[in-house]
Protein backbone atom coordinates (compact mmCIF):
# COMPACT_ATOMS: atom_id res chain seq x y z
CA UNK A 1 0.00 0.00 0.00
CA UNK A 2 1.58 3.23 -1.07
CA UNK A 3 -0.57 5.10 1.40
CA UNK A 4 0.29 3.65 4.27
CA UNK A 5 3.89 4.34 3.98
CA UNK A 6 5.37 6.95 5.08
CA UNK A 7 8.07 8.29 2.79
CA UNK A 8 11.56 8.79 5.09
CA UNK A 9 12.17 12.07 3.24
CA UNK A 10 8.59 13.75 4.50
CA UNK A 11 9.10 12.38 8.06
CA UNK A 12 12.59 13.62 8.18
CA UNK A 13 11.66 17.38 6.47
CA UNK A 14 8.22 17.18 8.56
CA UNK A 15 9.73 16.54 12.00
CA UNK A 16 12.27 19.42 11.19
CA UNK A 17 9.99 21.50 9.47
CA UNK A 18 6.97 21.30 12.16
CA UNK A 19 9.45 21.74 15.19
CA UNK A 20 11.00 24.66 13.34
CA UNK A 21 7.16 26.38 13.21
CA UNK A 22 6.63 24.93 16.90
CA UNK A 23 9.43 26.84 18.11
CA UNK A 24 9.33 30.06 15.75
CA UNK A 25 5.63 30.63 15.54
CA UNK A 26 5.56 29.98 19.58
CA UNK A 27 8.24 32.77 20.41
CA UNK A 28 7.63 35.38 17.45
CA UNK A 29 4.04 34.73 16.65
CA UNK A 30 2.08 33.07 19.78
CA UNK A 31 3.85 35.03 22.15
CA UNK A 32 3.24 38.74 20.95
CA UNK A 33 -0.19 37.52 19.70
CA UNK A 34 -1.25 35.77 22.95
CA UNK A 35 0.31 38.24 25.73
CA UNK A 36 -1.57 41.04 23.12
CA UNK A 37 -4.54 39.49 23.97
CA UNK A 38 -4.63 38.52 27.18
CA UNK A 39 -3.53 42.10 27.68
CA UNK A 40 -6.23 43.66 26.09
CA UNK A 41 -8.44 41.33 27.68
CA UNK A 42 -7.30 42.14 31.04
CA UNK A 43 -7.22 46.05 30.19
CA UNK A 44 -11.09 45.71 29.57
CA UNK A 45 -11.84 43.37 32.32
CA UNK A 46 -10.20 46.58 34.69
CA UNK A 47 -12.01 49.23 32.55
CA UNK A 48 -15.35 47.14 33.51
CA UNK A 49 -14.56 46.61 36.87
CA UNK A 50 -13.86 50.03 37.92
CA UNK A 51 -16.80 50.89 35.82
CA UNK A 52 -19.21 49.00 37.97
CA UNK A 53 -16.58 50.30 40.82
CA UNK A 54 -17.97 53.65 40.06
CA UNK A 55 -21.41 52.75 39.60
CA UNK A 56 -21.72 51.27 42.93
CA UNK A 57 -20.04 54.35 44.69
CA UNK A 58 -22.44 56.50 42.37
CA UNK A 59 -25.09 54.65 43.99
CA UNK A 60 -23.97 54.93 47.21
CA UNK A 61 -22.88 58.31 47.15
CA UNK A 62 -26.42 59.25 46.00
CA UNK A 63 -27.82 56.95 48.80
CA UNK A 64 -25.87 58.77 51.48
CA UNK A 65 -27.05 61.87 49.86
CA UNK A 66 -30.65 61.22 49.93
CA UNK A 67 -29.84 59.95 53.84
CA UNK A 68 -28.13 63.32 54.61
CA UNK A 69 -30.92 65.57 52.57
CA UNK A 70 -33.77 63.24 54.54
CA UNK A 71 -31.77 64.16 57.87
CA UNK A 72 -31.18 67.84 56.83
CA UNK A 73 -35.15 68.01 56.01
CA UNK A 74 -36.11 66.12 59.67
CA UNK A 75 -33.77 68.70 61.75
CA UNK A 76 -34.59 71.36 60.19
CA UNK A 77 -38.53 70.29 60.70
CA UNK A 78 -37.68 69.86 63.97
CA UNK A 79 -35.98 73.08 64.64
CA UNK A 80 -39.15 74.73 63.23
CA UNK A 81 -41.75 73.03 65.97
CA UNK A 82 -39.10 73.60 68.25
CA UNK A 83 -38.68 77.22 67.47
CA UNK A 84 -42.61 77.56 66.57
CA UNK A 85 -43.69 76.50 70.17
CA UNK A 86 -41.07 78.25 71.88
CA UNK A 87 -42.64 81.33 70.15
CA UNK A 88 -45.44 80.22 71.19
CA UNK A 89 -44.65 79.80 74.61
CA UNK A 90 -42.71 83.10 75.20
CA UNK A 91 -45.72 84.69 73.46
CA UNK A 92 -48.05 82.96 76.07
CA UNK A 93 -45.83 84.12 78.87
CA UNK A 94 -45.76 87.50 77.63
CA UNK A 95 -49.03 88.02 77.72
CA UNK A 96 -49.47 86.03 80.80
CA UNK A 97 -46.94 88.74 82.57
CA UNK A 98 -48.46 91.77 80.81
CA UNK A 99 -51.61 90.81 82.29
CA UNK A 100 -50.08 89.93 85.71
CA UNK A 101 -48.72 93.49 85.78
CA UNK A 102 -51.78 95.70 84.28
CA UNK A 103 -53.76 93.70 87.00
CA UNK A 104 -51.52 94.44 89.66
CA UNK A 105 -50.82 97.90 87.96
CA UNK A 106 -55.06 98.49 88.34
CA UNK A 107 -55.30 96.65 91.92
CA UNK A 108 -52.66 99.01 92.89
CA UNK A 109 -54.13 102.42 90.92
CA UNK A 110 -57.77 101.29 93.09
CA UNK A 111 -55.97 100.94 96.47
CA UNK A 112 -54.18 104.20 96.15
CA UNK A 113 -57.35 105.96 94.72
CA UNK A 114 -59.12 104.30 98.16
CA UNK A 115 -56.88 105.09 100.37
CA UNK A 116 -56.53 109.27 99.17
CA UNK A 117 -60.63 109.35 98.87
CA UNK A 118 -60.56 107.69 102.51
CA UNK A 119 -57.96 110.59 103.06
CA UNK A 120 -59.58 112.78 101.46
CA UNK A 121 -62.93 112.35 102.78
CA UNK A 122 -61.43 112.04 106.59
CA UNK A 123 -59.60 115.57 105.43
CA UNK A 124 -62.88 117.06 104.77
CA UNK A 125 -64.62 115.66 107.70
CA UNK A 126 -62.05 117.28 109.79
CA UNK A 127 -62.56 120.47 107.94
CA UNK A 128 -65.85 120.20 108.07
CA UNK A 129 -65.74 119.58 111.52
CA UNK A 130 -63.18 122.45 112.01
CA UNK A 131 -65.49 124.83 109.51
CA UNK A 132 -68.63 123.76 111.92
CA UNK A 133 -67.00 124.54 115.06
CA UNK A 134 -66.05 127.93 113.88
CA UNK A 135 -69.15 128.73 112.66
CA UNK A 136 -70.61 127.64 115.89
CA UNK A 137 -68.08 129.32 117.97
CA UNK A 138 -69.06 132.28 116.09
CA UNK A 139 -72.37 131.65 116.20
CA UNK A 140 -72.09 131.38 119.74
CA UNK A 141 -69.59 134.51 120.48
CA UNK A 142 -72.63 136.50 118.53
CA UNK A 143 -75.82 134.95 120.16
CA UNK A 144 -74.15 135.22 123.21
CA UNK A 145 -72.51 138.71 123.63
CA UNK A 146 -75.62 139.74 125.81
CA UNK A 147 -76.93 138.96 128.96
CA UNK A 148 -80.59 138.45 127.47
CA UNK A 149 -79.36 136.18 125.26
CA UNK A 150 -76.94 133.86 127.53
CA UNK A 151 -80.53 133.59 129.44
CA UNK A 152 -83.06 132.80 126.73
CA UNK A 153 -80.55 130.01 125.95
CA UNK A 154 -79.80 128.62 129.22
CA UNK A 155 -83.64 128.39 129.31
CA UNK A 156 -84.17 127.04 126.10
CA UNK A 157 -81.65 124.68 127.49
CA UNK A 158 -83.85 123.99 130.78
CA UNK A 159 -86.85 123.72 128.10
CA UNK A 160 -85.06 120.74 126.25
CA UNK A 161 -84.29 119.18 129.48
CA UNK A 162 -87.69 119.96 130.96
CA UNK A 163 -88.78 117.80 127.72
CA UNK A 164 -86.87 114.92 128.42
CA UNK B 1 -11.39 12.07 34.83
CA UNK B 2 -14.42 12.50 35.65
CA UNK B 3 -14.10 16.29 34.84
CA UNK B 4 -13.05 15.56 31.33
CA UNK B 5 -15.63 13.30 30.62
CA UNK B 6 -18.13 16.01 31.09
CA UNK B 7 -15.79 18.29 29.48
CA UNK B 8 -15.81 15.96 26.36
CA UNK B 9 -19.55 16.37 24.93
CA UNK B 10 -19.56 19.78 25.93
CA UNK B 11 -17.11 20.81 24.02
CA UNK B 12 -17.16 18.79 20.54
CA UNK B 13 -20.83 17.47 20.60
CA UNK B 14 -22.16 18.87 17.41
CA UNK B 15 -18.74 19.79 15.50
CA UNK B 16 -17.73 16.36 15.66
CA UNK B 17 -21.13 15.15 14.85
CA UNK B 18 -21.42 16.92 11.57
CA UNK B 19 -17.51 16.35 10.68
CA UNK B 20 -18.29 12.43 10.96
CA UNK B 21 -21.36 13.17 8.83
CA UNK B 22 -19.51 14.98 6.51
CA UNK B 23 -16.22 12.07 6.21
CA UNK B 24 -19.00 9.57 6.04
CA UNK B 25 -20.62 11.07 3.02
CA UNK B 26 -17.66 11.45 1.72
CA UNK B 27 -16.36 8.23 2.31
CA UNK B 28 -19.72 7.16 0.29
CA UNK B 29 -19.34 9.47 -2.52
CA UNK B 30 -15.74 8.42 -3.02
CA UNK B 31 -16.53 4.46 -2.76
CA UNK B 32 -19.80 5.17 -5.11
CA UNK B 33 -17.48 7.17 -7.89
CA UNK B 34 -14.25 4.89 -7.71
CA UNK B 35 -16.59 2.12 -8.36
CA UNK B 36 -18.17 3.93 -11.39
CA UNK B 37 -14.59 4.98 -12.61
CA UNK B 38 -13.16 1.15 -12.22
CA UNK B 39 -16.07 0.04 -14.11
CA UNK B 40 -15.14 2.38 -17.08
CA UNK B 41 -11.34 1.57 -16.64
CA UNK B 42 -12.25 -1.89 -16.48
CA UNK B 43 -9.37 -3.06 -17.92
CA UNK B 44 -6.96 -0.89 -17.33
CA UNK B 45 -7.48 -1.26 -13.40
CA UNK B 46 -5.72 -4.36 -13.53
CA UNK B 47 -2.50 -3.27 -15.01
CA UNK B 48 -2.29 0.27 -13.66
CA UNK B 49 0.40 -1.07 -10.87
CA UNK B 50 2.32 -3.00 -13.81
CA UNK B 51 2.46 0.50 -15.99
CA UNK B 52 3.99 1.94 -12.28
CA UNK B 53 6.29 -1.05 -11.80
CA UNK B 54 7.48 -0.67 -15.41
CA UNK B 55 7.88 3.13 -14.55
CA UNK B 56 6.19 4.66 -17.22
CA UNK B 57 4.00 6.74 -15.09
CA UNK B 58 1.98 9.77 -15.79
CA UNK B 59 -1.02 10.27 -18.35
CA UNK B 60 -0.89 11.42 -21.68
CA UNK B 61 2.27 9.98 -23.18
CA UNK B 62 0.73 6.56 -24.73
CA UNK B 63 0.06 8.74 -27.60
CA UNK B 64 -3.55 7.54 -27.33
CA UNK B 65 -5.68 10.11 -25.41
CA UNK B 66 -8.32 7.34 -25.16
CA UNK B 67 -5.96 4.97 -22.84
CA UNK B 68 -6.75 7.87 -20.24
CA UNK B 69 -6.40 5.90 -16.67
CA UNK B 70 -8.41 7.65 -13.90
CA UNK B 71 -6.87 5.50 -11.47
CA UNK B 72 -3.73 6.21 -12.32
CA UNK B 73 -3.70 9.58 -12.47
CA UNK B 74 -5.94 9.98 -9.25
CA UNK B 75 -3.71 8.06 -7.37
CA UNK B 76 -0.61 10.14 -8.84
CA UNK B 77 -2.19 13.49 -7.84
CA UNK B 78 -2.88 12.16 -3.82
CA UNK B 79 0.37 10.37 -3.65
CA UNK B 80 3.89 12.36 -2.91
CA UNK B 81 6.26 12.44 -6.03
CA UNK B 82 9.76 13.51 -6.70
CA UNK B 83 8.77 16.45 -9.33
CA UNK B 84 5.66 18.51 -8.80
CA UNK B 85 3.39 18.08 -11.95
CA UNK B 86 1.23 20.62 -12.60
CA UNK B 87 0.55 19.46 -16.60
CA UNK B 88 2.37 17.19 -19.04
CA UNK B 89 4.01 20.37 -20.26
CA UNK B 90 4.83 21.70 -17.14
CA UNK B 91 6.82 19.81 -14.80
CA UNK B 92 8.76 21.29 -11.86
CA UNK B 93 11.61 19.20 -11.04
CA UNK B 94 12.80 19.66 -7.47
CA UNK B 95 15.78 18.57 -6.02
CA UNK B 96 16.97 14.97 -4.68
CA UNK B 97 19.32 14.54 -1.92
CA UNK B 98 20.14 11.20 -1.10
CA UNK B 99 23.20 9.11 1.54
CA UNK B 100 24.37 6.24 1.13
CA UNK B 101 27.60 4.35 2.78
CA UNK B 102 28.66 3.35 -0.67
CA UNK B 103 28.50 6.39 -2.20
CA UNK B 104 27.97 8.97 0.31
CA UNK B 105 25.86 12.25 -0.22
CA UNK B 106 24.76 13.29 -3.50
CA UNK B 107 22.66 16.20 -4.36
CA UNK B 108 20.56 16.44 -7.82
CA UNK B 109 17.80 17.37 -9.88
CA UNK B 110 15.07 15.08 -9.78
CA UNK B 111 14.47 15.98 -13.67
CA UNK B 112 18.04 13.75 -14.23
CA UNK B 113 15.56 11.04 -13.47
CA UNK B 114 13.44 11.40 -16.80
CA UNK B 115 14.32 11.27 -20.19
CA UNK B 116 12.61 14.02 -22.45
CA UNK B 117 9.75 11.66 -23.28
CA UNK B 118 9.09 11.96 -18.87
CA UNK B 119 9.89 8.08 -19.48
CA UNK B 120 12.05 7.05 -16.08
CA UNK B 121 15.95 6.46 -16.48
CA UNK B 122 18.77 5.69 -14.27
CA UNK B 123 21.20 9.01 -13.14
CA UNK B 124 24.51 8.14 -11.63
CA UNK B 125 24.10 5.18 -10.82
CA UNK B 126 20.88 5.78 -9.03
CA UNK B 127 17.48 5.08 -9.78
CA UNK B 128 13.62 5.52 -8.55
CA UNK B 129 11.63 2.47 -7.03
CA UNK B 130 8.11 2.27 -5.38
CA UNK B 131 6.86 4.11 -7.75
CA UNK B 132 8.78 7.25 -6.95
CA UNK B 133 8.77 7.02 -3.36
CA UNK B 134 12.65 5.62 -2.98
CA UNK B 135 15.68 5.85 -4.69
CA UNK B 136 18.14 2.71 -5.02
CA UNK B 137 21.61 2.22 -6.01
CA UNK B 138 20.79 0.90 -10.10
CA UNK B 139 23.48 -2.18 -9.55
CA UNK B 140 22.96 -3.63 -6.50
CA UNK B 141 19.13 -2.14 -6.20
CA UNK B 142 19.90 -1.42 -2.36
CA UNK B 143 18.01 1.31 -1.10
CA UNK B 144 19.48 5.11 0.10
CA UNK B 145 18.55 7.27 2.39
CA UNK B 146 15.94 9.51 0.61
CA UNK B 147 15.77 13.06 2.12
CA UNK B 148 14.87 14.65 -1.30
CA UNK B 149 12.88 17.65 -1.42
CA UNK B 150 9.89 16.03 -2.82
CA UNK B 151 6.55 17.65 -3.94
CA UNK B 152 5.32 17.15 -0.61
CA UNK B 153 8.43 18.36 0.85
CA UNK B 154 8.15 21.54 -1.41
CA UNK B 155 4.28 22.00 -0.34
CA UNK B 156 5.58 21.23 3.56
CA UNK B 157 7.95 24.19 2.92
CA UNK B 158 5.25 26.81 1.12
CA UNK B 159 3.06 26.31 3.81
CA UNK B 160 5.28 27.21 6.76
CA UNK B 161 6.87 29.67 4.72
CA UNK B 162 3.27 31.15 4.40
CA UNK B 163 2.12 30.61 7.63
CA UNK B 164 5.22 32.45 9.10
CA UNK B 165 4.62 35.33 7.10
CA UNK B 166 0.75 35.58 7.74
CA UNK B 167 1.27 34.97 11.70
CA UNK B 168 4.33 37.18 11.68
CA UNK B 169 2.79 40.16 10.66
CA UNK B 170 -0.03 39.44 12.41
CA UNK B 171 2.51 39.67 14.81
CA UNK B 172 4.03 42.62 14.43
CA UNK B 173 0.63 44.38 13.86
CA UNK B 174 -0.09 43.81 17.70
CA UNK B 175 3.43 44.90 18.39
CA UNK B 176 2.34 48.14 16.41
CA UNK B 177 -0.83 48.72 17.92
CA UNK B 178 -0.81 47.36 21.07
CA UNK B 179 -4.21 47.95 22.78
CA UNK B 180 -5.90 49.12 19.94
CA UNK B 181 -8.75 47.15 17.89
CA UNK B 182 -7.92 44.66 15.83
CA UNK B 183 -7.22 45.75 12.10
CA UNK B 184 -6.75 43.66 8.97
CA UNK B 185 -5.24 40.34 8.67
CA UNK B 186 -5.03 40.88 12.33
CA UNK B 187 -9.09 40.68 13.10
CA UNK B 188 -9.25 37.84 10.38
CA UNK B 189 -6.43 35.77 12.69
CA UNK B 190 -7.67 37.11 15.98
CA UNK B 191 -11.06 35.34 16.35
CA UNK B 192 -9.55 31.24 14.89
CA UNK B 193 -6.63 32.42 17.84
CA UNK B 194 -9.16 33.05 20.64
CA UNK B 195 -11.59 29.97 19.43
CA UNK B 196 -8.61 27.45 19.61
CA UNK B 197 -7.58 29.17 23.35
CA UNK B 198 -11.19 29.46 24.59
CA UNK B 199 -13.19 26.51 22.68
CA UNK B 200 -10.64 24.20 22.49
CA UNK B 201 -7.52 24.78 24.95
CA UNK B 202 -8.78 26.22 27.78
CA UNK B 203 -11.68 23.41 28.68
CA UNK B 204 -9.29 21.29 28.00
CA UNK B 205 -6.35 21.78 30.17
CA UNK B 206 -7.99 23.96 32.77
CA UNK B 207 -5.28 25.92 34.97
CA UNK B 208 -1.94 24.82 33.16
CA UNK B 209 -3.48 25.54 29.87
CA UNK B 210 -0.68 28.16 28.41
CA UNK B 211 1.90 25.70 28.81
CA UNK B 212 -0.02 23.53 26.03
CA UNK B 213 -1.45 26.99 23.81
CA UNK B 214 1.58 27.71 21.37
CA UNK B 215 1.57 23.94 20.38
CA UNK B 216 -1.86 23.17 19.59
CA UNK B 217 -2.28 26.53 17.91
CA UNK B 218 0.46 25.77 15.78
CA UNK B 219 -0.84 22.32 15.38
CA UNK B 220 -4.39 23.69 14.16
CA UNK B 221 -2.86 26.31 12.15
CA UNK B 222 -0.77 23.99 10.33
CA UNK B 223 -3.12 21.48 9.46
CA UNK B 224 -6.43 24.25 8.58
CA UNK B 225 -3.24 25.82 6.32
CA UNK B 226 -2.21 22.31 4.82
CA UNK B 227 -5.85 21.60 4.20
CA UNK B 228 -6.78 24.57 2.79
CA UNK B 229 -3.66 24.75 -0.04
CA UNK B 230 -3.90 21.53 -0.38
CA UNK B 231 -7.55 22.02 -2.56
CA UNK B 232 -6.00 24.75 -4.46
CA UNK B 233 -4.86 23.36 -8.46
CA UNK B 234 -2.34 22.04 -8.77
CA UNK B 235 -0.92 21.77 -4.91
CA UNK B 236 0.28 18.56 -3.29
CA UNK B 237 -1.67 16.58 -1.03
CA UNK B 238 0.75 18.02 2.58
CA UNK B 239 -1.74 17.06 5.25
CA UNK B 240 -3.39 13.50 3.37
CA UNK B 241 0.06 11.94 3.44
CA UNK B 242 0.57 9.45 6.17
CA UNK B 243 4.06 10.85 6.72
CA UNK B 244 2.73 14.30 7.92
CA UNK B 245 -0.30 13.29 9.51
CA UNK B 246 2.09 10.23 11.46
CA UNK B 247 4.54 12.90 12.46
CA UNK B 248 1.93 15.35 14.16
CA UNK B 249 0.47 12.43 16.11
CA UNK B 250 3.56 10.81 17.41
CA UNK B 251 4.38 14.61 18.21
CA UNK B 252 1.09 14.58 20.79
CA UNK B 253 1.69 11.04 21.51
CA UNK B 254 5.16 12.60 22.57
CA UNK B 255 3.87 15.59 24.78
CA UNK B 256 0.95 13.54 26.07
CA UNK B 257 3.37 11.04 27.78
CA UNK B 258 6.06 13.01 28.76
CA UNK B 259 3.73 15.45 30.92
CA UNK B 260 1.57 12.40 31.71
CA UNK B 261 1.95 12.83 36.06
CA UNK B 262 1.46 10.03 38.51
CA UNK B 263 -2.15 10.28 38.24
CA UNK B 264 -2.42 9.31 34.56
CA UNK B 265 -0.12 6.57 34.79
CA UNK B 266 -1.90 5.24 37.62
CA UNK B 267 -4.87 5.23 35.83
CA UNK B 268 -3.30 2.98 33.16
CA UNK B 269 -1.13 1.02 35.43
CA UNK B 270 -3.46 0.26 38.40
CA UNK B 271 -6.74 1.81 37.47
CA UNK B 272 -8.71 2.79 40.57
CA UNK B 273 -11.73 1.10 41.54
CA UNK B 274 -11.44 -1.93 39.40
CA UNK B 275 -11.28 -5.58 41.09
CA UNK B 276 -8.33 -7.26 40.84
CA UNK B 277 -9.39 -10.37 38.42
CA UNK B 278 -10.72 -7.33 36.18
CA UNK B 279 -7.40 -5.47 36.13
CA UNK B 280 -5.98 -8.18 34.16
CA UNK B 281 -8.39 -7.15 31.51
CA UNK B 282 -8.04 -3.43 32.39
CA UNK B 283 -4.35 -2.89 31.90
CA UNK B 284 -3.56 -4.37 28.47
CA UNK B 285 -6.51 -2.27 27.18
CA UNK B 286 -5.40 1.02 28.85
CA UNK B 287 -1.81 0.19 27.23
CA UNK B 288 -3.50 -0.53 23.68
CA UNK B 289 -5.05 2.66 24.61
CA UNK B 290 -1.87 4.53 24.99
CA UNK B 291 -1.18 4.12 21.06
CA UNK B 292 -4.44 3.49 19.55
CA UNK B 293 -5.10 7.36 20.48
CA UNK B 294 -2.19 8.65 17.79
CA UNK B 295 -3.12 5.78 15.64
CA UNK B 296 -6.44 7.51 15.56
CA UNK B 297 -5.07 11.03 15.02
CA UNK B 298 -2.48 10.10 11.98
CA UNK B 299 -5.45 7.65 10.26
CA UNK B 300 -8.41 10.65 11.15
CA UNK B 301 -6.53 13.31 9.23
CA UNK B 302 -5.10 11.59 6.68
CA UNK B 303 -8.37 8.98 5.41
CA UNK B 304 -10.46 13.07 5.97
CA UNK B 305 -8.31 15.26 3.27
CA UNK B 306 -6.91 12.16 0.94
CA UNK B 307 -10.77 10.65 0.41
CA UNK B 308 -11.75 14.42 -0.43
CA UNK B 309 -9.14 14.97 -3.04
CA UNK B 310 -9.79 11.35 -4.42
CA UNK B 311 -13.63 12.35 -4.28
CA UNK B 312 -12.98 15.65 -6.29
CA UNK B 313 -10.44 13.65 -8.75
CA UNK B 314 -13.17 11.21 -9.55
CA UNK B 315 -15.76 13.76 -10.29
CA UNK B 316 -13.32 16.03 -12.93
CA UNK B 317 -12.08 12.34 -14.28
CA UNK B 318 -15.67 11.26 -15.56
CA UNK B 319 -15.64 13.95 -18.11
CA UNK B 320 -12.27 12.76 -19.81
CA UNK B 321 -13.60 9.43 -19.27
CA UNK B 322 -17.37 10.11 -21.10
CA UNK B 323 -15.73 13.11 -23.67
CA UNK B 324 -18.70 14.75 -23.39
CA UNK B 325 -19.76 18.70 -22.21
CA UNK B 326 -23.05 17.42 -20.18
CA UNK B 327 -20.50 15.02 -17.97
CA UNK B 328 -18.24 17.85 -17.86
CA UNK B 329 -20.98 20.50 -16.62
CA UNK B 330 -22.53 18.43 -14.66
CA UNK B 331 -19.48 17.07 -12.79
CA UNK B 332 -17.96 20.66 -12.67
CA UNK B 333 -21.24 21.70 -10.76
CA UNK B 334 -20.79 18.37 -7.87
CA UNK B 335 -17.05 19.50 -8.05
CA UNK B 336 -18.06 23.06 -6.73
CA UNK B 337 -20.72 21.53 -4.08
CA UNK B 338 -17.61 18.73 -3.00
CA UNK B 339 -14.65 21.77 -2.66
CA UNK B 340 -17.31 23.56 -0.77
CA UNK B 341 -17.74 20.70 1.75
CA UNK B 342 -13.76 19.78 1.75
CA UNK B 343 -13.28 24.06 2.78
CA UNK B 344 -15.85 22.93 5.57
CA UNK B 345 -12.95 19.15 6.23
CA UNK B 346 -10.61 21.78 6.28
CA UNK B 347 -11.54 23.15 9.42
CA UNK B 348 -13.20 20.53 10.60
CA UNK B 349 -10.35 18.81 10.98
CA UNK B 350 -7.57 21.41 11.83
CA UNK B 351 -10.06 21.48 14.81
CA UNK B 352 -10.81 17.62 15.48
CA UNK B 353 -7.05 16.97 15.44
CA UNK B 354 -6.24 20.17 17.88
CA UNK B 355 -9.00 19.20 19.96
CA UNK B 356 -8.14 15.59 20.56
CA UNK B 357 -4.34 16.20 21.33
CA UNK B 358 -6.24 19.19 23.78
CA UNK B 359 -8.13 16.30 25.17
CA UNK B 360 -5.23 13.40 25.48
CA UNK B 361 -2.47 16.09 27.30
CA UNK B 362 -5.87 17.27 29.06
CA UNK B 363 -6.28 13.46 30.13
CA UNK B 364 -2.72 13.09 30.93
CA UNK B 365 -2.33 16.50 33.07
CA UNK B 366 -5.67 16.62 35.11
CA UNK B 367 -5.23 16.54 39.06
CA UNK B 368 -6.42 13.34 40.22
CA UNK B 369 -10.11 13.40 41.49
CA UNK B 370 -10.60 9.67 42.62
Amino acid sequence: MEFLTPGTGLLFWQVIIFLALVFLLGKFAWKPILGSLKEREESIQKALDSAEKAKTEMAALKSDNEKLLKEAREERDKILRDARTAANQLHDEAQANAKKNADKIIADAKAIINSEKQAALSDVKAQVAQFSLEIAEKLIKKNLADDKSQRELTETLIKDLKLN
Amino acid sequence: MQSHKKVLPHAMRKPLFSATSVILSIVFVAAFALSGGAQHTGENQKDSTQVHADSTSAEGHSAEPEKFNANETIIEHVLDAPVWHFTDHTVLPLPVIVYSKEKGLAIFSSGKFYDEHHKEIEYNGYKLVDGGKNIAIAETGEKVLNLSITKNVAMLFITAILLCYVLFSVASSYKKNPGKAPKGLQSFIEPIVIFVRDEIVKPNLGHHYEKYLPYILTLFFFILFGNLLGLLPGAANLTGNIAVTATLAIITFLMTNISGNAAYWKHIFWTPGVPLPLRVIILPVELIGVFTKPFALTIRLFVAITAGHIVLLSLICMTFMFHSYFVGIGASLVVLFINLIELLVAGIQAYVFALFTSLYIGMATADDHH
